[in-house]
């Protein structure tokens, strides 16, 4: 049993906790909701999500050193109960063939390289006019197709903004690790973005047949 | 003032993710600005880069309901 004066101590404490977890809490919920939605994909399964990280958090408030860094603090904790829901619901995990190596083809693949036609004058853009048609749908489809590992990067960096470091610290792991994780996720977005676009018919003309087009076209007019 | 190195495409590939991330030290990112601006290819690169990165934080952004907020706000009045 703890001393009457220490207790008194204690729910003084708790309530101002309250207060500022609460207001950080709210503030934060459309960023952390918008995030699990692609970590789990489903409304219903990203609120669970949420809910739960929520609680988590305040049951580990203590473990929040410097109240400066509670975003990150609080993606830790949504991150790893995605981690740990994703290993107790023993799904196979979906890296186990991939590599981490960003030497890989799937790196390598750039929209830009398959979009950019260099011949064409400068009116012409076809790698924007490609990222115009595409649609929020689209993007979220592609996010949603990639591997956890290479998933949960992307999520933290290209939706919710986290530095290289702030990942590292929510992952754990070394910084380089976080580079190639992304370079990858980032390689597999493109190439999957290329494949939707492509069964969507986003894309027409070979773009062989188009350099032609635009070639015979400078030529007319220059 | 002090000169910038000039760097080939090959290096500015390789550096204009961590770039667009704003990842590159001081010396590293003018020598990438300075590329950008003298090569149409990599300027029109790092432009479609930068719009996807856009795009997909756009994508992403998602607003909760009332009822879930609500819910969110019971939770926490439990604790
Ligand atoms: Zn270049």
């Amino acid at each position: 049993m703890m001393p009457l004066q220490l207790n008194q101590e204690e729910t003084v404490t708790q309530a101002d906790d309250r207060g500022f977890f609460e207001e950080k809490v709210i503030g934060l919920l459309d960023q952390l909701f918008g995030a699990a939605m692609r970590l789990v994909k489903n409304r219903e399964d990203a609120e669970d999500l949420v809910a739960e990280a929520v609680t988590k958090a305040w049951a580990s408030r203590r473990s929040l050193k410097d109240t400066e860094n509670f975003r990150p603090w609080i993606f830790r904790i949504l991150t790893n109960t995605f981690i740990s829901d994703c290993r107790k619901r023993a799904v196979r995990p979906q890296t186990e063939t991939l590599s981490e190596n960003p030497s890989d083809a799937e790196t390598a693949f750039s929209l830009f390289e398959e979009l950019h036609q260099p011949f064409l004058l400068w009116w012409g853009n076809p790698e924007k006019e490609f990222l115009n048609k595409l649609l929020r749908e689209d993007l979220a489809k592609a996010v949603d197709a990639l591997p956890d590992l290479f998933r949960i990067v992307v999520v933290l960096s290209d939706l919710e903004g986290f530095s290289y470091q702030e990942m590292a610290g929510i992952l754990k792991v070394p910084v380089g690790t976080v580079r190639s994780r992304l370079a990858r996720g980032r390689g597999l977005l493109q190439k999957a973005l290329w494949r939707h676009a492509k069964e969507a018919g986003l894309i027409k003309e070979s773009k062989k047949s188009s350099e032609r087009f635009y070639e015979k076209d400078k030529n007319d007019r220059l | 003032m002090k000169k910038i190195k000039t760097i080939g495409c090959e290096e500015a590939l390789k550096h204009l993710l961590a770039y667009l991330d704003q990842e590159l030290g001081p010396a590293k990112r003018r020598e990438l600005e300075h590329h950008i601006e003298i090569c149409r290819t990599c300027f029109s690169r790092a432009e479609f880069e930068k719009l996807l990165k856009t795009q997909l934080r756009e994508a992403g952004r998602e607003t909760v309901g009332a009822a879930f907020e609500e819910k969110i706000k019971s939770l926490l009045g439990r604790f």
